[in-house]
């Protein structure tokens, strides 16, 4: 069998091994059950406590969870803007790198603190090794908030009548220490150990064998790497990400890191198995998830092996596939499965551009991050999935006539409500945003000359890909588009914030309310939602709502490409 | 509000010296035990310092080729091409690249060209090259260095890296490293 095809066989078994032992640690975590390394961080815990001054055992309410998670959300977008904006004077700059400006800074800062990682800058060029280390920050720690706000849904879907709903900082620090922590030390030593630098020199000046002489970027990029891809954040330490050698050496090293993309995300579904105590339900989800991960994963695949027909007219070999943007050392299979991978999860790093991807393949990165929860990113993933559970039970129970209940609570108008809200919004922020960036663009092609890389249809692709890319909270971006500029800049940090915090906020908002309403024992008129049939209700949702929105756009950009070419 | 505030400044703080500075540090420490202490692997060729994992630049014909690149091999400002498949001004520069090839290399069919030779990899600092990429290049070697082409594509197969434990992900062949080889060769 081709060796290609088996490398991401092994690394998808691989991920599926071991984040099933993970889920279930991680549900003794949230659940405070005892586990093995309790002597090492039960102390260190209690110290992250002391010095903060929380009583951890406090019991909140789904509005106080959501106080505590955007107070703290709002104090990390003070410091960051801070810090960015002030670069040039502060300690750990080698390379003499400037600060940021007020537009950059403030898209950059988003981008960070709501784990989407998009990057107007060059980390080569557009950060001092503070400002990396201080946006790593954010890449461990944005992904707990979202992982332990995760996990108050978890816990709001217990069979039980309650308002209580465990300790926002309690669940936040165990997942930073317990969970992420650990994972990241183990991934970025493998890392280290296998090529990846680990060193706060600044840039080496060297002379090639040819005799030209070129700078080689360096810095603790090991350490970055590892929460990068961990916590599906994706925010490369260098420009082109793990494209880049020294982020991503070698076929081992892509391994590890792709690996790492999906190893939270997909644990994330057995951890809830294990604290409902309903395992069935868990591999429901996880089924339906991958079926529609795999939908999108084959054709990419084969797109990308099968290579660029417009370069086959010309002649030539391409028995690697579409070379175009992708490194040797991956090939074309890794590499398209890497970037589909990274879109589903809303992690958004890459190890090939996305902007060469063959047209279908760019299609199915965007119906990744449209769709935003086959697996989805690490806690905020399982959140989007359970407003499209939220609309499949209403919809089952209206098809065969019975009350909608979901794990004993009935769903009513107000729950709906919040629900269809959040779905739209996510087109809505997608489809708004991308017509007004090419309202202006072909109102003015002039002015606005520098946003595009390529013409036509690939060019209104650019502009989709990025709003797209915002508002899944994923980061990765058909790079060509120039943009840093001011309109960008805002824009794109606009829709950023909205994507994050109000797909936090619904369902939070609608656990905690059927948390507090009266159980209702199952019964013979219950609608099972552990089910196939149920599945596939929630898929043909998640197709309706998610796909068929954004079809019309995806027909002007990537569809309109592939018949240009093909 | 105010019940948040203080203790998310105090945690932010906390986690900061933690994770940018206890984790970072942690690492850092490690990796003073890795090859080259971290700093990038590299190796030395008539006491040159050159990294193994950054491609250069090859375009002198004595020399096997590396890919081309959207910054031209400079590792201070990594980047690719981001050339979508269809963008005519893209297609015109691949043409372009064959045509050159086929100039320098007489004798070559096209249909032997690989595409990875003629694209621009994705951080534009690629060290490798397909096998099939190398062995195209042998007759023109051979012809400028007036070495038997059997060497060459000996030089070749030794410095094949082969797919992990055989049967994972691509075979390949780093430009440096065969490049030094061809100059030990004499």
């Amino acid at each position: 069998m081709n060796t290609e095809i088996l490398g991401i066989i092994l690394m998808y078994a691989a991920v599926l091994l071991m984040a099933i032992p993970l889920g279930r640690y991680m549900g003794k975590v949230f659940s405070n059950d005892k586990t093995w390394l309790d002597t090492i961080f039960n102390p260190l815990d209690k110290l992250f406590y002391k010095i903060s001054g929380i009583d951890s055992s406090k019991q909140m309410n789904w509005k106080q969870h959501l106080m505590a998670l955007l107070s703290i959300n709002f104090i990390w977008f003070l410091l960051t803007m801070f810090i960015l904006t002030n670069m040039s004077w502060l300690p750990l700059n080698p390379d003499s790198n400037p600060s940021m400006s007020g537009d950059l800074a403030f898209n950059t800062a988003v981008s960070f603190i709501t784990n989407t990682n998009l990057q107007h800058y060059s980390g080569e060029t557009g950060l001092s090794y503070l400002g990396q280390l201080i946006l790593m920050l954010w890449q461990f720690i944005s992904a707990s908030c979202g992982i332990a706000i995760a996990a108050v849904v978890f816990f709001a879907m217990k069979e039980r009548t309650t308002d209580k709903l465990g300790n926002f900082y309690f669940l936040f620090v165990r997942t930073s220490t317990r969970i992420l922590f650990p994972i990241a030390l183990v991934v970025a030593l493998l890392l280290v150990f296998n090529g990846t630098p680990m060193t706060f020199e600044g840039k080496d000046t060297i002379t090639n064998l040819q005799g030209d002489t070129v700078q080689v970027s360096r810095g603790p990029v090991a350490a970055f790497v590892a929460i990068k891809q961990l916590g599906t954040n994706g925010g490369g330490f260098f420009g082109p990400n793990s494209a880049h050698p020294l982020e991503n050496p070698s076929y081992f090293t892509n391994i590890i890191e792709t690996i790492s993309i999906f190893l939270i995300p997909i644990a994330m579904i057995f951890a809830l198995g294990f604290v409902l105590k309903r395992k069935k339900l868990a591999w429901t989800i996880f089924g339906v998830m991958t079926i529609g991960f795999l939908l999108l994963l084959v054709p990419t695949v084969i797109n990308e092996m099968n290579g660029n027909p417009a370069i086959s007219k010309m002649g030539i070999a391409q028995p690697m596939g579409s070379m175009e943007g992708k490194e040797v050392r991956f090939g074309s299979a890794a590499s398209a499965y890497w970037a589909i991978n990274t879109t589903v999860t809303s992690n958004g790093s890459v190890n090939a551009m996305h902007d060469s991807l063959t047209p279908l393949s760019g299609m199915n990165t965007l119906l990744g991050m449209m769709i935003n929860c086959f697996y989805g990113g690490v806690g905020v993933g399982f959140l989007n999935f359970y407003i499209f559970i939220i609309l499949a039970v209403f919809i089952s129970g209206l098809m065969v006539g019975r009350t909608p209940e979901f794990l004993g609570k009935k769903i009513e108008a107000k729950e709906m409500k919040i629900a269809m809200i959040i779905a739209l919004l996510h087109p809505f922020l997608i489809l708004v945003s991308t017509a007004i960036a090419s309202h202006l663009y072909a109102s003015n092609p002039e002015v606005y000359a520098g946003w595009l890389n390529n013409p036509g249809y690939h060019g209104f692709s650019e502009m989709l890909y990025e709003f797209t890319s915002s508002s899944a909270n994923n980061g990765s971006g058909f790079e060509g588009l120039g943009d840093n500029t001011p309109f960008w800049n805002i824009a794109c940090g606009i829709v950023m914030l909205l994507a994050r915090y109000l797909p936090i906020i619904g369902p939070v908002a609608i656990a905690g309310i059927l948390a507090n309403k009266k159980f209702i024992p199952e019964s013979a008129g219950t609608l099972k939602t552990d089910t196939a049939t149920f599945g596939l209700m929630v898929f043909a949702v998640i197709a309706i709502v998610a796909a068929l929105s954004f079809f019309p756009a995806l027909v002007l950009g990537p569809i309109a490409e592939y018949f240009s070419i093909y | 509000m105010k019940e948040n505030i203080f203790p998310a400044i105090r945690l932010t703080l906390v986690c900061l010296l933690f994770f940018s500075g206890v984790y970072t540090l942690i690492v850092l420490g490690v990796a003073q035990f890795s090859a080259k202490n971290g700093k990038g692997e590299t190796i030395t060729h008539n006491e040159k310092k050159y990294y193994v994992n950054i491609g250069q630049q090859f375009t002198n014909d004595a020399y096997f080729y590396s890919r081309p690149s959207a910054v031209n091999y400079n590792a201070a400002g990594a980047g690719g091409s981001n050339k979508g498949p269809s963008n005519p001004d893209y297609l015109a520069t691949v043409q372009a690249r064959i045509d050159t090839f086929l100039v320098h290399n007489p004798g070559v069919s096209k249909t032997d060209i690989p595409s990875d030779i003629v694209t621009a990899s994705g951080g534009g600092l690629d060290p490798h090259i397909s096998v099939q990429a190398a062995n195209v290049q042998v007759k023109r070697i051979a012809k400028i260095r007036g070495i038997a082409e059997g060497n060459l594509q000996q030089l070749i197969i030794t410095n094949t890296e082969k797919p992990l434990l055989g049967i994972l992900g691509t075979e390949r062949i780093n430009v440096l490293k065969i490049n030094i080889a061809l100059d030990n060769l004499k």
